[in-house]
C-alpha cells in the first residue's frame, strides 16, 4: 500500500471493505453535529492538560470492543466463532478486582501487575478450554463456546463470592482512566495491541494458515497444516484479548458487575468483524476492518445516548444503521447499483454481430 | 446434415472478467437431435460459454436465441424455463436426500395439502425409467449409489424439467469404461428423441464416439464449427492448441527404461499395509528416480493405497520404511517433512484453497512444514513462485490472482508447483491429468518425466491406461482393493495387457470388463450397484 500519492490512496480506501464503516462513522458524527454544533469540539483540561470531549469518550469506549473484535476476527477466520468473550471479560474483571481488594495497598504497581497477570492467565486457560473443545474434542465452535458463555458468569460469581467486588488501586485505574500526552491510555493501549497482533499475524505465517483453514480445512490438512494447534492458539489468543478487554472495562469504575460487565459484548465483537468486511463463513479477515467496526459501534452507542433516543428504541436504531451498512457492503447490492449507473451502449452489439456473422 | 433451424443460436458472445476477456465474440449453434461437442484447451472459454448459455454469467454483449426467441438470462432459473438443463462435471446433487427428491427437487408434485410425496416419487421413477433406471428405489438416499449412477440420476433430474437442450460438462471424468458405454447409450436415445445435447469432454475417443458436430474455441475466441466425421484427431488437436501436434508427439515416445538392478535399495518399502474397507494387505517397493504406475478401475483401491503412503489416511496394519527406517505416517504433516508429497484427485475439495492467491497456494505446503512462526520472506516466496509459474507454464502468469479464477488445468499446475516446492523425494500424483486439456496434459507429463530424471520417485495414478503405459517404468495393478500384480513396463506392455491382467483375475471381473456390448446399460449398472452394496 503506497499512501504517498494522494489519489491512489483514496482509490485504495474506497475499495477497502471497511470503507462504508468509515462513512457511517462520519455520518453519525455529522448527525451529532447537527444537534449540537460544538459536538466535535475538543478542549484541554487546564488542570492536567488532558483532552476532553465527545470524541475522546468514543475512543475510550471503543477500546474494549476493539480487543475482543480482533480476537473474534481470527476465530471467525478459522471458520469458528467465540461466544464466550463477553463472559470472559466478567471473569477477568472478577479475578482482577478480587486480587486487588485482597492486596489492599492502593498505590502498589506490583499489585496491579499481579492482578493483570492473573486475570490474563485465567482467561487464557479458559480460551484454551474453548480451543480444546473445538480442535481436539471436535465440538462445533458455536456449542463449545456457548458453554463458557453461560458458565463464565457463574465462574465469575464463584470468584467474587456473589459480590460485585470493588477495589482501589491507582496504577490499575490509570489503565482505564489515565492520559498520556493528552490521549487516553486505554485507547493507546488498544491501538498498540491491534498493531502488535496485526504485525505478528501478517509477518508470521499465522494469518495465511488461519485463512487456509477457514477457506478449505480438508485441503489445508493435505497441504500439511496441523489445524489443531492453530485452532488452539487462536482460541487462547481470543481468551487473553477478552481478558484485556475485561481489565479495561472494570478499570473505569474499579468495580466488577458480574451481570453487566461485558454483557452481550460478544455480539458487538461479531458485528465489528462483519462491519469490517469479513465473512462469517471463515476465510479472509481484516484486523483494520474489525478496528473500524469497533469504532463504529462505540460511535453508535454514544450517538444513541446523545440524541436522547429512548432506551426502548435503542436496539432498533442500532439495527437500522447496521442493516444499512451491510447492504452497502453486499457485493450483490453494489453490482446492482453499478449496473444501473452504466447501461451498455447499443451500437457495440451490432458491430460485434457483424464480425462473427 | 441438418438444415432445420438451430434450437440454440449464440452470436457474438463477449464476457469480460476483471482484466481478461473470457469470451470474445464467440458464436455457437446447437441443432435438435444432435450431440455437439464443445472443444478447447483449459481456459479456452468452454465453461464460460456454458455458463453464459445457462444464465450463470451475464453476457457483456451478443445475443442468445433459443427456439427463435431472443433471450436474456438473468439466472440459472431463466435458462431452465427456456428448456436448457445442465449436468456439471462434479455431480451437483444432495447426497443426503433421497434419489427421488434429488430428481424432482424444485419440481415436486403438489397436491391440495402441499407436496404429494407418493406422486412425486412416481414421477421420479418415470423420469428414471426413461434412462433405464426404473429399478432404483427412489426413497433410498442418493449416497448409496455409485458415482456413475449418481451421474445418471443427475441427467434424469435435468430431463425432469422437460429440457430441449441438455448440457453435459465432463460427464465421464469419473466413470470407468463400462459406465461410459452405459452413459452413451442413454445419450444416444435422448438424441434420437430430438433433444439437443452439448457435450464437453477431454477424452477425444469419447468425443469421436458420441458427437455429430464440433465447435472449437481457443483463448476465448471462436475457431470454427465442423462435422465430427470431417475432422480427424490431428486436425482437431492442432485447432485446439493452435500449433502443430508434432511438438507434442515427440513427448513420451520412449520414457520406458531398462529394468533396474534388483538389489537397488528402495526409497520406500511398504510391507502388508492395509486399511479396513479401503486396502487389503499390500507390499510395495519404490526406488529413487522410478515412475511407478498404479493401474486399476475406479474403486480398485489405487487412490486408497496412495493415501496410505502419504498419511492422508492411516494404515491399520503393516509397516512403511523410508530409507530403511520405519516411519509412522499419521497425517500429511508427518509425510511432508519426510519428503513425500501427494497431489489429490479431488482438486476442488482437497487441493486448492480457492480464496487464496496462486502465490499463497504454491508456498502453503513449504510454509506448513516450516511452521507458522518461521515465515518465508516475500523475496523467497516470489522466487519460488516465479520459478514454478514459468517452469509449469501457468496461465495467466499472475501470482496474485485468486486460484479459483484459474482454469482446471492451470489450477492443477499450481498444485504441482506446490508439491514440487517441497522438494519431494517421492511424489504421488493421483489423476494429475484428469479433466485438463491436451496441451496442459503434455506439459504435466513432461514435468513428471523430468522429475524422475532428477532422481525423484513418482507414483503416477491415472484412469487413462495409455498414459500410465507411456510414462511409467513399472505398473502396479490393483483390483477390488488388492494389488493383483506388477508389470515391468516394456515394449510388449500395452493398455490392453493391463486390462487383460485385470480381466483374467477372477471370473466376475471378466464379465464386467467384457460386457460392453450394445444396450448393456441396466445390467452393467446393476452390477456396479451390487458391488457398492456388498462393500
Amino acid at each position: 500500500m503506497t499512501a504517498a500519492a494522494g489519489t491512489s490512496f483514496w482509490r485504495d480506501l474506497i475499495h477497502k471493505p471497511f470503507f462504508w464503516g468509515i462513512v457511517a462513522i462520519v455520518a453519525l458524527l455529522a448527525l451529532n453535529v447537527l444537534k449540537d454544533p460544538t459536538y466535535l469540539a475538543l478542549t484541554i483540561n487546564p488542570n492536567n492538560g488532558n483532552l476532553v470531549g465527545n470524541l475522546i469518550d468514543i475512543l475510550r469506549q471503543a477500546a474494549p470492543v476493539m480487543m475482543i473484535a480482533i480476537g473474534m476476527s481470527l476465530v471467525i477466520a478459522t471458520g469458528g466463532i467465540d461466544l464466550s468473550v463477553g463472559s470472559l471479560m466478567a471473569v477477568s474483571g472478577a479475578v482482577a478486582m478480587e486480587f486487588l481488594s485482597a492486596a489492599g495497598d492502593s498505590g502498589s504497581v506490583g499489585a496491579a501487575l499481579g492482578a493483570i497477570g492473573l486475570a490474563l492467565v485465567i482467561t487464557g486457560i479458559l480460551g484454551a478450554v474453548n480451543g480444546i473443545l473445538v480442535a481436539y474434542v471436535g465440538l462445533q465452535p458455536f456449542i463449545a463456546t456457548l458453554v463458557l458463555m453461560l458458565a463464565g458468569r457463574g465462574i465469575a460469581k464463584v470468584i467474587t463470592g456473589g459480590q460485585n467486588t470493588t477495589a482501589s488501586n491507582d496504577p490499575f485505574r490509570w489503565i482505564a482512566n489515565g492520559f498520556v500526552i493528552g490521549i487516553p491510555v486505554v485507547f493507546i493501549l488498544a491501538v498498540l495491541l491491534v498493531l502488535i497482533v496485526g504485525w505478528v499475524v501478517r509477518k508470521s505465517a499465522l494469518g495465511l494458515m488461519i485463512e487456509a483453514i477457514g477457506i478449505n480445512p480438508r485441503a489445508s490438512r493435505m497441504a500439511g497444516i496441523k489445524p489443531k494447534g492453530l485452532l488452539l492458539t487462536t482460541y487462547i489468543l481470543s481468551g487473553i484479548l477478552a481478558g484485556i478487554a475485561g481489565i479495561m472495562s472494570v478499570g473505569t469504575v474499579m468495580t466488577v458487575d458480574i451481570s453487566r460487565t461485558g454483557y452481550q459484548l460478544e455480539l458487538d465483537a461479531i458485528l465489528a468483524v462483519v462491519i469490517g468486511g469479513a465473512s462469517l463463513a471463515g476465510g479472509k479477515f481484516s484486523l483494520s476492518g474489525a478496528f473500524v467496526g469497533a469504532l463504529l459501534i462505540a460511535t453508535l452507542d454514544k450517538t444513541v445516548l446523545y440524541l436522547g433516543i429512548s432506551s426502548s428504541a435503542t436496539p432498533a436504531f442500532k439495527a437500522i444503521v447496521i442493516v444499512a451498512l451491510c447492504l452497502l457492503q453486499s457485493e450483490r447490492v453494489r453490482s446492482w447499483f453499478r449496473r444501473r449507473r452504466q447501461a451498455p451502449p447499443v451500437e457495440q452489439l451490432t458491430a460485434k454481430e457483424e464480425v462473427t456473422a | 446434415m441438418n438444415e432445420e433451424l438451430p434450437l440454440v443460436e449464440m452470436r457474438g458472445i463477449t464476457i469480460e472478467f476483471p482484466g481478461v476477456k473470457a469470451l470474445d465474440g464467440v458464436g455457437f449453434r446447437l441443432f435438435p437431435g444432435e450431440v455437439h461437442a464443445l472443444m478447447g484447451e483449459n481456459g479456452a472459454g468452454k465453461s464460460t460459454l456454458i455458463k453464459a448459455l445457462t444464465g450463470v454469467y451475464r453476457i457483456d454483449s451478443g445475443s442468445i436465441v433459443v427456439t427463435g426467441q431472443e433471450r436474456s438470462f438473468a439466472g440459472a432459473g431463466d435458462a431452465q424455463d427456456a428448456g436448457i438443463s445442465t449436468v456439471y462435471q462434479e455431480v451437483n446433487l444432495a447426497p443426503n436426500l433421497s434419489i427421488g427428491e434429488n430428481v424432482m427437487l424444485g419440481h415436486e408434485v403438489r397436491g391440495a395439502f402441499g407436496i404429494n410425496w407418493a406422486a412425486t416419487h412416481r414421477a421420479a421413477t418415470q423420469a428414471l425409467t426413461r434412462l433405464g433406471l426404473g429399478h432404483l428405489d427412489t426413497r433410498k438416499p442418493l449416497s448409496t449409489l455409485s458415482i456413475a449412477l449418481q451421474q445418471l440420476v443427475a441427467i434424469s433430474r435435468a430431463m425432469a424439467i422437460k429440457a430441449k437442450v441438455l448440457i453435459l460438462d465432463e460427464p465421464t471424468s469419473s466413470l470407468d469404461a463400462a459406465e461410459v458405454d452405459g452413459l452413451f447409450t442413454v445419450i444416444r436415445s435422448l438424441r434420437d428423441e430430438g433433444i439437443a445435447i452439448l457435450f464437453v469432454s477431454h477424452f477425444l475417443d469419447q468425443v469421436y464416439a458420441i458427437s455429430d458436430r464440433l465447435t472449437v474455441l481457443r483463448n476465448g475466441q471462436y475457431v470454427g464449427e465442423y462435422l465430427t466425421r470431417d475432422l480427424d484427431r490431428h486436425a482437431l488437436i492442432s485447432k485446439m492448441i493452435g500449433k502443430d501436434l508434432d511438438a507434442l508427439k515427440s513427448l513420451g515416445g520412449n520414457r520406458r527404461r531398462a529394468p533396474r538392478a534388483a538389489d537397488e535399495k528402495p526409497l520406500l518399502s511398504a510391507s502388508g499395509i492395509a486399511r479396513r474397507g479401503a486396502v487389503e494387505a499390500t507390499d510395495l517397493d519404490i526406488r529413487p528416480g522410478e515412475i511407478v504406475g498404479f493401474a486399476g478401475l475406479l474403486g480398485s483401491g489405487r487412490t486408497e493405497l496412495a493415501r496410505l503412503l502419504y498419511g492422508a489416511d492411516r494404515a491399520d496394519e503393516g509397516a512403511i520404511e523410508l530409507h530403511g527406517r520405519r516411519v509412522d505416517l499419521r497425517s500429511p504433516a508427518d509425510a511432508l517433512p519426510r519428503r513425500i508429497a501427494f497431489s489429490t484427485e479431488n482438486r476442488r475439495d482437497e487441493g486448492i484453497i480457492g480464496d487464496l492467491t496462486v502465490r499463497e497456494n504454491i508456498i502453503l505446503a513449504v510454509q506448513a512444514e516450516r511452521g507458522w512462526a518461521k515465515p518465508m520472506s516475500r523475496k523467497e516466496q516470489d522466487a519460488i513462485v516465479e520459478n514454478y509459474i514459468a517452469q509449469l507454464n501457468v496461465r495467466p502468469a499472475d501470482p496474485e490472482r485468486m486460484i479459483k479464477n484459474l482454469s482446471g488445468g492451470n489450477q492443477q499446475k499450481v498444485l504441482l508447483g506446490r508439491w514440487l516446492a517441497t522438494k519431494p523425494e517421492l511424489l504421488i500424483l493421483d489423476e494429475p491429468t484428469r479433466g485438463i486439456d491436451v496441451g496442459a496434459k503434455a506439459e504435466i507429463q513432461e514435468a513428471v518425466a523430468e522429475l524422475a530424471e532428477e532422481g525423484v520417485a513418482v507414483v503416477f495414478i491415472s484412469s487413462e491406461l495409455e498414459e500410465v503405459v507411456r510414462l511409467t517404468e513399472r505398473i502396479v495393478v490393483l483390483k477390488d482393493h488388492r494389488k493383483i500384480g506388477e508389470l515391468q513396463n516394456g515394449p510388449d506392455v500395452t493398455a490392453q495387457a493391463i486390462v487383460d491382467v485385470i480381466a483374467a483375475h477372477g471370473v466376475e471381473a471378466a464379465a464386467e470388463t467384457l460386457d460392453d456390448a450394445d444396450g448393456a446399460l441396466p445390467d452393467s449398472i446393476a452390477l456396479t450397484t451390487d458391488k457398492e452394496a456388498a462393500r
